[in-house]
């Protein structure tokens, strides 16, 4: 009780201190990987980037780079809460419980955790639909595969990758029944070492295409290598690997929302919520779609975006079973978000068993 | 011309000003990296030294200290009787897994009974974790002669994959909506390593850090084991004349090592961590041998090289966050400071002396 007074003290006094001093909204980010991973962490940089170009003189923006998950970035979280920082992005699925302990004892800072699922009265939760992304990535793959073997590399196995894998699957089959997919977790979000090897043994086993969701480009650099293989930017648009092997990319754009969350902090009209937008909002970007791809499969991929963009097609629409065979959506049938947000399975035809 | 000679023994000034040199090197060396990327050098090396411990928020950074150095002098100090006597227990890391899992496992199965019995028995449990991973180096090296540096490092990985699995499989939160990562030990009561005096730091692994420190001392300085690991260390050969039994204490070493580490997990993952996750290790296993050759392997060197090696981490934090600087030149920073102590070793055992030019023909 003693500490938690002693920090809401503290948090108070300051604000009050930065509300007097000048008119400057301090916002603070939180990364797991280093701002020059080319991918996820980049892309969270180039959005804060855009918030210093947004407000200019109004805003002052710190970040720590590669914090690992846990009690190290709790500490990093408090830091910048008692350097007075209004608002705090922990841009990490690990993030989730040191985020929820450090907000309850600055309850005057506002905090906002991407792709968690716990929320408190100043901890916001934001995410995209990047299953939408792979949907199309899914498309392209199915078409371009000759032998039929999708490589694909998962960091962790929680819902958003497997969510991922399963709508890549699913609209890869839709075009090419005899696809099969070859799945390797490599345990890390950011390992340049991990990932090459990774793809380097999908190539081996055969693989053709390989979908990443990890951030580096070591796996687009493997594939460059190994020559007849295609891969998809991820996170980011990587586009120094196009025309080949890179041939699309999706592409997080936070911009929007953490100019707008900056807003509603320095309105104080910020209240807590839970985020999830998609490419209709433009939360997730497709890169350009290279020459190496067939003009027809072009044009399909780029109908099968547009119904995606104006919400007339669902990424999980029925008839899809799970894995085992059970039923999971009828025909028509579109997926609940609670399912999506918690999703533990694969769907039917995929070979490969969930690691536990 | 300068003139390296051995000394017919290792200096004692010297290794005392070893590392206080190499720390000096390190701020010279670290200021003009700072500078080249364009910071203020002199502002960076304040706030990474003198900030954690003086500045306005040093009422936080100061237990920030203990807690993470208390799982980094605990490791270290179990490593530096090994290193001592020539057991290269490399494997910490894995071994401190192993005693998180234990003591959590335990957690976890009872959960949500409350007793005070509960946290003693992880970590007793903790303990035994890292003692029986760290058997396996050692029945393989008494045994049949293999490499306790290779095996030991190997079961790190082994470790890191059934971490992996704990978190994925038997050990995740029912409750967590199919997320990986056990329930909060912070929210259970009799499980929580939770701090003895709220906002101090301390916790039960700062006391049992503490409590090591003085421990090992006392065993190397009085009792006949230490001695023995003095032997064997400095005389192999002499130790066997004297009657030592080597397997008898390779055992003995890796499996103090591979108990404290596991120590160190257990009041990691019951305390600042909370949560059995795929990420739970951050190399403190690997650091803390860094930690020990920092404090010449004497039980207080270590306690200093703990908290100096704390200081760095967060002190590294603050300058990232208030100066910008990338968290590799933080890494480096470190890097240096074990590069110059090994540098600066050199003195210890060597004299460096004028000669004259002699030219042979």
């Amino acid at each position: 009780m003693k500490l938690r007074s002693i920090l809401v003290g503290a948090a108070l006094a300051l604000t009050a201190a930065s509300g007097s001093l000048a008119e400057k909204t301090k916002v603070g980010f939180v990364y797991v990987g280093p701002v020059g991973d080319g991918g996820w962490t980049y892309e969270h940089d180039q959005a804060r980037k855009a918030v210093v170009a947004a407000f200019g003189d109004k805003v002052e923006t710190m970040y720590v780079e590669s914090v690992p998950e846990g009690p190290d970035s709790e500490r990093v979280m408090t830091d910048m809460a008692l350097k007075g920082a209004d608002l705090i992005f922990t841009t990490s699925f690990g993030y989730m419980d040191p985020t929820i302990n450090v907000a309850a004892k600055f309850p005057n800072v506002k905090f906002e955790h991407a792709t968690g699922y716990k929320m408190a009265d100043n901890v916001s939760i934001y995410s995209a639909r990047f299953y939408e992304g792979r949907a199309v990535q899914g498309h392209i793959a199915g078409h371009m595969t000759k032998s039929n073997i999708v490589g694909y590399i998962g960091s962790f196995p929680i819902p958003e990758v497997i969510r991922g894998i399963n709508a890549a699957y699913i609209h890869a089959k839709d075009v090419n029944p005899d696809v099969q997919f070859k799945i390797i977790w490599a345990y890390t979000w950011f390992d340049p070492t991990k990932e090459a090897d990774a793809a380097k043994v999908l190539i081996e086993q055969g693989a053709d295409v390989v979908l990443q969701h990890t951030d580096s480009t070591a796996p687009q650099a493997a594939a460059q290598a190994a020559g007849n293989v295609i891969t998809f930017g991820q996170a980011s648009d990587m586009s120094e690997y196009g025309p080949k092997p890179r041939v699309s990319s999706i592409i997080d754009n936070w911009a929007p929302y953490y100019i707008a969350r900056t807003q509603a902090v320095m309105d104080g009209t910020w209240a807590s919520t839970s985020t999830w937008d998609g490419i209709g909002a433009g939360m997730v970007g497709i890169g350009e779609i290279t020459s190496a791809v067939p003009a027809d499969v072009k044009a399909s991929a780029e109908a099968l975006l547009a119904r995606l963009r104006d919400g007339s097609y669902h990424a999980f629409t029925g008839p899809v079973n799970k894995q085992d065979g059970s039923a999971w959506l009828a025909r028509g049938e579109t997926a609940d978000d609670g399912t999506l947000l918690g999703m533990g399975f694969y769907v039917q035809g995929i070979d490969s068993e969930m690691p536990n | 011309m300068l003139r390296v000679e051995k000394r017919p023994s290792p200096s004692k000034t010297w290794g005392y000003l070893a590392p206080i040199l190499a720390v000096i090197a390190t701020m010279i060396g670290g200021g003009m990296m700072f500078a080249l990327l364009g910071k203020d050098p002199f502002e960076a090396i304040r706030i990474i030294f003198y900030d954690p411990l003086f500045s306005e928020f040093a009422w936080y950074y100061r237990p920030q200290l203990l807690i993470k150095g208390a799982p980094l002098i605990l490791i270290a100090i179990g490593l530096s009787m090994g290193f001592r006597a020539g057991v290269w227990n490399i494997g910490a890391e894995g071994q401190y897994i192993i005693g998180a899992l234990f003591g959590a496992g335990f957690a976890l199965a009872v959960y949500p009974t409350e007793s005070v019995f509960i946290f003693p028995s992880m970590i007793i449990l903790g303990a035994l974790g890292g003692f029986l991973w760290a058997m396996i180096p050692a029945i393989l090296k008494t045994k049949f002669g293999t490499n306790e540096i290779l095996v030991s490092l190997m079961l790190v990985y082994v470790a890191e994959q059934l971490l992996a699995s704990m978190s994925l499989g038997l050990m995740k939160n029912p409750e967590g909506f199919g997320f990986p990562g056990s329930r909060n030990l912070q929210q259970y009561a009799s499980a929580h390593n939770a701090e003895l005096w709220i906002g101090s730091g301390v916790h039960m692994g700062v006391v049992f850090g503490l409590i090591a420190v003085i421990f090992a001392y006392v065993m190397l300085a009085r009792h006949q084991l230490g001695f023995h690991i003095r032997l064997t260390g400095e005389s192999p050969k002499a130790a066997r004349f004297a009657g030592v039994n080597p397997n008898r204490l390779i055992i003995f070493c890796l499996g103090s090592s591979g108990a404290l580490a596991g120590l160190a997990g257990l009041f990691e993952i019951a305390g600042p961590s909370g949560q059995v996750n795929i990420d739970f290790n951050v190399g403190y296993g690997f650091t803390a041998i860094i930690v020990a050759f920092l404090g010449r392997l004497n039980p207080f060197g270590i306690m200093l090289a703990g908290l100096l090696m704390a200081l760095t981490y967060i002190g590294g934090e603050i300058a990232q966050s208030s100066l910008g600087l990338p968290s590799a030149a933080i890494q480096a920073f470190q890097g240096m400071l074990l590069f110059f102590l090994l540098a600066v070793d050199l003195l210890t055992n060597f004299k460096i002396k004028w000669a004259k030019t002699e030219i042979i023909v």
